[in-house]
């Protein structure tokens, strides 16, 4: 396990044959021989280097995420989103063909049904505002996600804005 | 006909790399190759990535994959890495990811399917398998020592 760049160390469960073993602690190891054991090690941050450091070197950048409110019941940005959206484009710049996800939210009125069309019909309308400021439609994809998950949590049937948003990966 | 047939297929494998695609090719470096059924690619940047998908490195190649569901993936040199199960879904975020490094190295950050249930993403080696709950991990299969 490597940390991640806040420091959070994550775990995998590694099974062999019968044997499984959790590796929960940074730069822990388990090593499989080739007659099938398993032993613990702890590496140190020079020897991942050592080890990985071409692979590392590899790794794409992490995903940004950006978060777009609409006005209510238009289809226009608020002041503040149309600032984050030049952010978007900003960071679309930095990247090696970048591609796009664009996912709606929604807040707790309605149905489950009702809530993934909704989310869909937002990332759409984005998607479609984004294909018009030039960015190529293949690039972008745009997804539902409905009130599965609210930014800030809330009983059902409650409206809430700040769960009426969309949010973009930019990879 | 039979041309035209030919056109077509090779227009579907070589076309641009469409958002359908389960991941693409972010970072390419040296001699990096992807295998589709009988068929190799160059894994340019930008390349889409398909299930059943094998990437394969030389010694002094190394490439970096993002898939959809936002996991990344970057193999090193000499490395071989299939992608056996890829499934997610964007609304629910239900979905399975096993990919099995047969050699070599690989690094890896776990997306959203993991986030949602942990172990839906499995990275297999030659003898063991793991189950990825979160987030950042290495894993090395060394080749066979030699008889």
């Amino acid at each position: 396990m490597i940390p991640g760049n806040d420091g959070h160390v994550g775990s995998i469960v590694v099974t062999q044959g019968s044997q499984t073993r959790v590796i929960n602690a940074a730069y822990s190891a388990q090593r499989l021989a080739a007659d099938g054991s398993l032993t613990a090690a702890t590496l140190t941050e020079a020897e991942v280097k050592e080890s990985f450091g071409t692979t590392l070197a590899a790794l794409p950048g992490k995903p940004a995420t950006f978060l777009l409110y609409f006005l209510e019941g238009k289809d226009e940005l608020t002041a503040e989103s149309k600032v984050e959206l030049e952010k978007v484009f900003a960071e679309l710049k930095r990247r090696p063909l970048p591609d796009i996800v664009v996912i709606g939210h929604t807040d707790t009125m309605g149905s489950l049904p009702f809530n993934d069309r909704l989310s869909l019909a937002r990332a759409e309308r984005l998607r479609e505002m984004m294909i018009e400021l030039g960015i190529p439609a293949e690039r972008i994809t745009a997804a539902g996600r409905g009130k599965r998950e609210l930014l800030v949590p809330t009983d059902d049937m409650v409206s809430e804005a700040r769960n009426r948003r969309v949010e973009i990966n930019v990879r | 006909m039979r041309k035209a047939l030919i056109l077509a297929v090779a227009l579907a494998i070589a076309g641009p790399a469409v958002a359908a695609d389960i991941g693409l090719v972010k970072v390419s470096s040296g001699d990096v190759q992807i295998q589709r059924g009988t068929n190799k690619l160059p894994a340019t940047v930008g390349a889409g990535l398909q299930t059943q998908d094998v990437i394969v490195t030389g010694a002094n190649g190394s490439a970096g994959i993002t898939f959809s569901d936002n996991s990344l993936v970057s193999i090193g040199p000499n490395s071989i890495f299939a992608i056996e199960k890829y499934q997610f879904d964007s609304t629910t975020y239900a979905g399975e990811f096993e990919g099995n490094l047969k050699q070599g190295r690989l690094a890896a950050v776990s997306g959203k399917m993991v986030k949602q249930s942990p172990e839906s993403m499995k990275i297999r080696t030659p003898s063991a398998i793991m189950g990825v709950r979160g987030t950042e991990f290495l894993v090395q299969v060394d080749a066979p020592a030699k008889p």
